[in-house]
């Protein structure tokens, strides 16, 4: 009950931040001069074409670019009725992307889902990765383990995102055959979900995945490294390793779990980084998530889009953040009793 | 000898308190804490190769016009994509003066690329402090002395030539001077703000605390690219070239500043308790007085670890931007940028060395990580 209770509360203060964040977003897209639709006016004027002015100005209307800021952003929210009623993020209304003259919701549409899956599949390889392999190093503290593990971190932090993506990519496809750009096979764009579909998804997976997880994985594994050694100078490890328990029982049994709270409460830190990294990732790689229609978005100035995909990152980061912070709580009693005695 | 019963030595001479302490200990003692973190920082072989190394990094960056053998917008269109060239001293198993050996060029008509070749028998000499393309050290003194340049009629593209022809040695020489500063600029605005708001929140508390504490939350759990991406799609595309690059460095700075603001607030939350903070406020001194004399000097050190470790995440931040070309922008030249070029595969597998200007990234990135560790690690001397 205690965390349903707390998870209850953890939700508001989300949607708190999410309401500030919105705030902050709005400013941000109309930080550039002008917007997408007077810089077209001004040129078609500038060429003749009063046609396509007539149309600008009437988009123009329609969502109320000509109403002061604070209005514009509360239609954009739906806080307050627009030119036609309510109708803004909270109804379910996305806006309209100037660029490609269609809905933003239908241009986003699938990409979505994507975004989750390579975002979801990366946080599990880091957890795959930095988990047994942060163990071992602290294990078998200052041998070549160790030593060749904190090389391979260290690089793997220091190398960018992207150089790594178009490396791998380049090897991956020369030596194991996989393939280049995309999420899946073009044919199958726009199918509906099949066992074939799903297949060539996981295969094109393989890469983003390795690249995006690979400097949080690094980050991880060393803070699991130093938390692991800080417990095994305990005296309850001696303990136990004078009772008998064999070497690896002993591990998982008692430093591992004490070990363990530092690594799920880093999640809220992991999560922001790496969807920074699967933003920048996608636009090499060409993925078909949210990634490269933000770039576009941004340098076009299309801002219904591009507002609505950053909150859609920031929401994703959010919830990551939220889920993280329960699970907390759940495993560790003492967060609990702090929380009580407030 | 001995005047005790059971034979055991003792020395009839009185003690001494003061010769107990080890000449050494006595020394440790008395020694300011810079001289400790120092001299603990010294064992520290990896942090200190790499202070070392970022240290002349920084000090040669007024001088890369005379290092650098081209401008870095010198275009020679006889030679695109020109391959690295070597400098030889061995020709024909005998020594010489460092020379090359000239590029010969030739189309290849299947598929359509020019193929260089060195020329084997013609070796020609290095030419050293000679006159090459003008250039300013330190952006005052107009000069044209190069360390080392091409001999007459060939060329020398170390590293070697990029799709205008210009030499990928001299630009990534040129394109230090941006790539390293960017990070000091964000680094000193992170600090301004994180210093700032960390210490009114942990100084002052209460509501104020609440606020800033509230804003650092919603900041830190913004993912930061999309940010960088959209505040620098709002720099306008007609600014100078300095002007963007003082922007972009402000705009790194502004999202980096809350992890710093937070320790800096845990840190004042602890030292506002301590006796020598209440004796300087009951002698009057101002909230100021106190927050720049009696709190920060006891953790600028640990700022400056912490600084290390973060110029990193901003070089690689510009790197990002420029690289996906809303960061600085040609004429410009930033390791960004060069990558840039380096953004396709088919430029990977048929010009690999346009990627070169990620090496440097790589190695600079390391030293940072690598002295700040060692910084972390001999700040506290007294801990062992």
């Amino acid at each position: 009950m205690e965390i349903l209770r707390y998870a209850i509360y953890r939700l508001g203060t989300m949607l708190l931040t999410l309401l500030v964040v919105s705030v902050l977003i709005f400013v941000i897209i109309n930080l550039p001069p002008g917007d997408y639709l007077s810089n077209q006016i001004a040129e078609l004027r500038a060429s003749g074409q009063s046609s396509g002015v007539e149309k600008a100005e009437f988009l123009r209307k329609e969502y109320a670019l000509d109403k002061p800021l604070w209005q514009q952003y509360m239609i954009w929210m739906g806080f307050m009725p627009g030119p036609h009623g309510f109708s803004g993020m909270i109804q379910g209304n996305f806006g309209w992307s100037f660029e490609f003259d269609r809905p933003v919701a239908e241009i986003v549409g699938e990409s979505l889902w994507l975004t989750v899956l390579v975002n979801v599949a990366a946080v599990l390889f880091v957890y795959l990765v930095a988990l047994p392999l942060g163990v071992l190093a602290a294990a078998r503290a200052r041998t070549w383990v160790d030593y060749t593990s904190a090389f391979v971190g260290y690089l793997g932090l220091a190398t960018p995102n992207f150089l790594l993506a178009l490396i791998l990519f380049y090897y991956g496809h020369k030596y194991f055959d996989l393939p280049i750009g995309g999420l899946m096979d073009p044919a199958m764009e726009g199918e509906p979900m099949s066992w074939e579909k799903v297949k060539s998804i996981l295969i094109h997976l393989i890469v983003p995945t390795f690249v995006i997880g690979t400097s949080g994985a690094s980050a991880m594994m060393q803070r699991l490294r130093a938390n692991m050694l800080d417990e095994l100078g305990k005296p309850y490890v001696e303990t136990a390793v004078a009772k008998g328990l064999s070497p690896s029982r002993m591990l998982t049994k008692y430093p591992l779990r004490v070990a363990f709270n530092p690594f799920v409460a880093d999640i809220g830190n992991l999560l922001p980084a790496m969807i920074s990294g699967s933003v920048l990732v996608s636009v090499v790689l060409g993925l078909q998530t949210i990634g490269p229609t933000l770039l576009t978005a941004l340098k076009t100035q299309d801002m219904f889009l591009s507002g609505f995909v950053l909150m859609f990152v920031a929401l994703l980061t959010l919830i990551g953040t939220m889920i993280s912070d329960v699970l907390l709580v759940m495993l560790d009693p003492r967060i609990r009793y702090e929380e009580r005695q407030r | 000898m001995s005047d005790r019963p059971d034979d055991r030595y003792v020395d009839s001479a009185p003690f001494d308190m003061a010769a107990s302490v080890k000449e050494l200990e006595r020394k440790d003692l008395d020694a300011p804490n810079w001289v400790l973190v120092w001299r603990k920082f010294k064992t520290h072989k990896l942090g200190l190769t790499s202070g070392i190394f970022l240290l002349v990094c920084y000090l040669l960056l007024p001088f890369v016009g005379f290092l650098a053998p081209y401008g870095p917008n010198d275009r020679d269109s006889e030679h695109i994509y020109s391959p690295p060239q070597s400098v030889h001293i061995f020709h024909e198993g005998s020594l010489r003066a460092p020379f090359i050996y000239p590029m010969t060029s030739e189309a290849d008509l299947e598929t359509f690329q020019w193929v260089f070749k060195p020329d084997l028998n013609n070796p020609q000499a290095l030419q050293f402090f000679c006159e090459g393309t003008e250039y300013r050290i330190a952006g005052l003194i107009p000069s044209s002395t190069h360390l080392f340049c091409a001999p007459e009629g060939a060329t020398l593209f170390l590293w070697g030539s990029d799709r205008l022809g210009r030499d990928v040695f001299s630009r990534i020489l040129y394109g230090a001077q941006l790539s390293l500063t960017v990070g000091l600029i964000g680094i000193t605005v992170s600090f301004v703000l994180g210093i700032f708001f960390g210490s009114l929140a942990g100084y002052f508390g209460g509501k104020l605390d609440w606020t800033i504490n509230r804003m650092i939350e919603v900041l830190r759990s913004l993912p930061e690219l999309p940010l960088w991406l959209a505040l620098s799609a709002a720099v306008p595309s007609n600014w100078s070239p300095v002007a963007v690059f003082f922007i972009i460095s402000v705009i790194l700075g502004i999202l980096d500043w809350p992890g710093l603001a937070r320790s800096v607030r845990a840190k004042f939350l602890s030292l506002r308790e301590e006796e020598y903070v209440r004796a300087a406020e009951m002698m009057g001194a101002s909230s100021g007085r106190v927050i720049r004399k009696h709190l920060l000097p006891n953790f600028t050190s640990h700022l400056i670890a912490s600084a290390a470790l973060s110029i990193p995440a901003m070089i690689l931040g510009e790197t990002a931007l420029s690289f996906l070309g809303l960061g600085l922008r040609a004429p410009a030249v930033s390791w960004g940028v060069m990558l840039n070029d380096a953004q396709n595969l088919a430029s990977i597998e048929i010009y690999p060395w346009t990627a070169i200007p990620m090496l440097p990234i790589v190695v600079v990135v390391l030293a940072f990580n690598f002295l700040g560790d060692g910084l972390r690690d001999s700040l506290d001397p007294y801990q062992q």
